[in-house]
């Protein structure tokens, strides 16, 4: 209810509001409707349809279908997502290091082969990880997955890293610490907390983009509803899809909640603490980079 | 090497395929994002709760499956267009409207509540104000990350060719298989053609944002 376009309401204005929500409401309804009725005129909604969650026809057992999903499909998304996660982190750290070496020999290149991997479409690396690399269709995907967001994950330590107040690493130096020994245990630390709200949310474009495994006939979750609907008829495709998107909502939901819980107590911490200065800088920064990897 | 200047013609085609593909997209995003956007800033709570709803649902489902969805469940509802681009367009401008409507509301909230606050005092109504003061200046400090959004829309869209439309990714996987002794030079070629959109335009981003900040 926080916005700044409106004064606390008057009687007559609550008036307005209740009658305009009234049409809102109808508006929402009109269109759940109008898809009900698509649904029901080509006979979705029947009950035969979705049996094939609890009572497959053709000799399969609900068993069979809820582990293709679940075991095959989710388990395969969610190894090539975590098989991904750890090796980008890694590697963007790497990247975020040299990216901000004082040696030009590294830096350039570096942040030429960044800028050049954050502007190429992930499911185009993951094919040329799996035909020009010859990788398996799993490191194929999580090639292409480590590539992009290595490239992503640097730009936000290295945000983060921007952010920080210069009094940080100047009082470093003083103290007598060499180059290396401000960054590992004076500014990075700082950064990764500033920066974990983005990085969880860039995981979950990470988990999404699996996803694009699919066009590279990687048997993720998507090519299991595909598997099913080829073995028990396209007519099954809807309820299939209706699952399949179920399964992906919840799991990125989760994660999403978790970078918003990890936001607050972010800004809770340093709205008593003492790394404020930075933060409209800060935060544009990083939220440019999360929007950018959309 | 030889394989990418023998096909320049089909990459040519693949490149205005996906430059099209974008461009329609994006200017229905921009369209459907825009009024996302109002509704959820609007005092109407139904149509709050519609915009978060909307935004929340696309956020967490991967491209993929909107392409799933508008390509292999929409003919058993009912839809069953004549070719691939079509729904290519409609499931990646769904898509974006959600992220665009995130970057409107964002920036709306940008914008001085004094601004607002005037424009009440002076009698103008709720869509006055979003329409004559508020968004003219929301769009302003919206234009860097819409960029960004459109940058991502460009690469957004290899997805379609995944699903049939033969854009730049579409004719990689085509020429992938016509020229398989060439494979890193022809996907080579496709990966610069992506660049050739997305790199100037991640510089007008970062130059339109330095304007925008000194501006304020």
């Amino acid at each position: 209810m926080s916005s700044i376009l409106y004064d606390a309401a008057g009687p007559r204005t609550r008036r307005r509001t209740l009658a305009w929500s009234i049409v809102g409401a109808l508006f929402v309804l009109a269109l759940l409707f109008l898809a009900y009725r698509q649904l029901d005129e080509h006979g979705q909604w029947e009950t035969e349809r979705w049996q094939v969650f609890w009572d497959p026809p053709m000799g399969q057992s609900a068993e069979d279908v809820w582990r293709s999903l679940l075991v095959t499909g989710l388990g395969a998304t969610l190894r090539a997502a975590g098989v991904a996660a750890v090796i980008a982190l890694v590697g963007g750290l790497v990247l975020a290091v040299a990216r901000m070496s004082g040696t030009r020999l590294v830096r350039v290149p570096v942040t030429t082969v960044v800028e050049f991997f954050r502007g190429l479409p992930v499911v185009l690396l993951m094919f040329f990880g799996v035909f020009a690399l010859e990788l398996s269709f799993f490191w194929g995907v999580v090639f292409g997955l480590v590539i992009y967001n290595s490239a992503i994950f640097a730009e936000i330590l290295r945000a983060g890293i921007m952010s920080l107040p210069k009094g940080q690493a100047e009082a470093a130096y003083a103290v007598g610490l060499t180059r290396w020994q401000t960054l590992f245990s004076i500014l990075l630390p700082q950064a990764v907390r500033r920066m974990l709200p983005s990085l969880v949310s860039q995981l979950v474009v990470l988990l999404k983009d699996t996803s694009l495994g699919f066009i590279i006939a990687y048997s993720e979750l998507l090519r299991q509803l595909q598997t099913n609907t080829q073995f028990f008829g396209q007519r099954y495709w809807f309820q299939f899809f209706v699952v399949g998107a179920a399964i992906y909502i919840a799991v990125n939901f989760t994660l999403s909640r978790l970078a918003v819980y990890l936001e607050r107590r972010g800004t809770t911490k340093a709205a008593g603490g003492v790394a404020k200065a930075a933060e409209p800088v800060g935060g544009k920064v990083g939220g440019g980079e999360a929007g950018s990897s959309v | 090497m030889d394989a990418v200047i023998d096909e320049l013609p089909l990459y040519w085609e693949g490149f205005r395929t996906t430059l099209s593909l974008t461009l329609l997209s994006a200017v229905i995003a921009l369209v459907l994002g825009t009024i996302l956007g109002s509704f959820r800033v609007s005092p109407v709570p139904t149509l709050r709760w519609f915009g978060t709803a909307y935004v929340e649902l696309v956020r967490n489902t991967p491209l993929t499956l909107v392409f799933i969805f508008f390509v292999f469940v929409a003919p058993q509802l009912g839809w069953t267009p004549s070719d691939f681009f079509a729904p290519a367009v409609v499931a990646l401008s769904v898509y974006t409207a959600a992220f665009v409507c995130e970057a409107i509301r964002s920036g709306i909230n940008s914008v001085g509540v004094g601004q607002a606050e005037a424009s009440r005092a002076i009698g103008l109504t709720f869509p006055q104000t979003l329409r004559l003061i508020v968004l003219p200046q929301a769009f302003r400090t919206v234009i860097p990350p819409l960029i960004n959004i459109f940058i991502a829309l460009t690469k957004n869209s290899s997805v379609a060719g995944g699903f049939f439309v033969a854009e730049l990714f579409g004719v990689g996987k085509q020429l992938t298989n016509a020229h398989p002794g060439d494979v890193i030079a022809v996907l080579l070629g496709v990966a610069v053609c992506y660049l050739v959109i997305t790199i100037p335009a991640g510089l007008l981003a970062g130059y339109v944002e330095r304007k925008v900040v000194f501006a304020r």
